[in-house]
């Protein structure tokens, strides 16, 4: 299935999955971001119930230097 | 009022340290953490922005500054409208739990000016949806008013242009939103350098925010270190309460007894 992750298409992704199988995929720490999948906040605790589907659009944000 | 039991106190929380410092322009987190250290500073501004997923092995800011220890204070910088830094907040309240927030709605990139109306308006999408609301403004007294009535946490005008450096461009309009507004008032942007810190205080403010003035001194934990004692040092000259300035010298050792 194909997803948009920060405006980037992620075509080759596997059907099903849950958003902390993505996050393990992609490598990102849970504790120390946060997910927005179609401008909707997944919390942390939906990440193993909330399944992707084809054509979703997420943000994922994390925080970083800024005055 | 003694020292010790002067603390800050913004949204019901107490805070020993009235200096807010910045996260960015470092050279690196070590350093920034190092200020931070230095500073005293309880609280730090933050960003929200996209992870990198090229490289998810980059080091992260909470890996350096622990938001156990340190309020994060997520901002909005690079927000033009209430629905952005709206949706910003949400996601940073996710990601840290905090409901704490820095409000900054800017307008036009050279003077970074904020956008009052827009301001007002994410201020009061924000307090709806439970934030407690920390809110960068001009120095104009009416609108301080207007964001204070809203049920902003605090009133944070602007010292001057955000990274100048220019030091208090407006004491009147300061001491004048100091003197009207009841919850606590910093001065955030347009620091320069540790005297500049000290007016803040000595007009009354409550605390001071900045980032540059650190960030982009030669020595960044001198200069941490140099804030930490300048917002001090402003504070207590502010609750010593100054001398009368006098038109005329005024000798300090008696004329009496001379030989």
């Amino acid at each position: 299935m194909q997803i948009i992750i920060n405006g980037d298409t992620y075509d080759d992704l596997k059907a099903d999955m849950s958003v902390l199988d993505l996050l393990s995929q992609l490598g990102l720490p849970k504790a120390k971001i946060a997910v927005e999948c179609n401008q909707e906040i997944v919390p942390k605790s939906g990440y193993t119930t909330v399944i992707l589907q084809d054509g979703d659009i997420l943000e994922i944000i994390t925080f970083i230097g800024g005055g | 009022m003694a020292a010790t039991q002067d603390k800050l106190i913004i949204a019901g929380r107490e805070f020993s340290s009235r200096l807010i410092i910045g996260t960015g322009k470092y050279e690196t987190y070590q350093q920034n953490a190092d200020a931070l250290a230095a500073s005293g500073a309880d609280i730090v501004t933050v960003a929200v922005r996209r992870v990198n997923l090229t490289n998810p092995d980059e080091p992260l800011l909470v890996d350096f500054i622990d938001p156990q220890k340190t309020v994060y204070l997520p901002n909005t910088a690079g927000c033009f409208t209430g629905e952005d830094a709206v949706r910003t907040l949400r996601l940073a309240r996710e990601a840290g739990g905090w409901n704490l927030v820095k409000l900054e709605v800017l307008s036009d990139p050279k003077h970074l000016y904020p956008d009052m109306v827009e301001t007002m308006r994410a201020a009061k999408l924000l307090i709806a949806d439970g934030f407690e609301v920390m809110v960068y403004c001009s120095d104009d007294p009416v609108f301080a008013r207007k964001l204070e009535d809203l049920g902003c946490a605090a009133i944070m005008p602007l010292g001057a242009p955000i990274g100048s450096g220019l030091g208090i461009q407006n004491q009147v309009n300061i001491r004048l939103i100091v003197e009207q507004t009841t919850v606590p008032v910093i001065v955030d942007a347009g620091v320069g350098t540790a005297s500049d810190a000290a007016i803040a205080m000595e007009l009354g403010c409550d605390g001071v925010l900045m980032n540059t003035a650190i960030a982009e001194a030669k020595d960044p934990i001198l200069m941490a270190k140099a804030m930490k004692h300048a917002v001090k040092a402003g504070r207590q000259a502010y609750l010593a309460g100054r001398m009368a300035k006098k038109k005329y010298a005024d000798p300090s050792s008696p004329l009496g007894g001379l030989i």
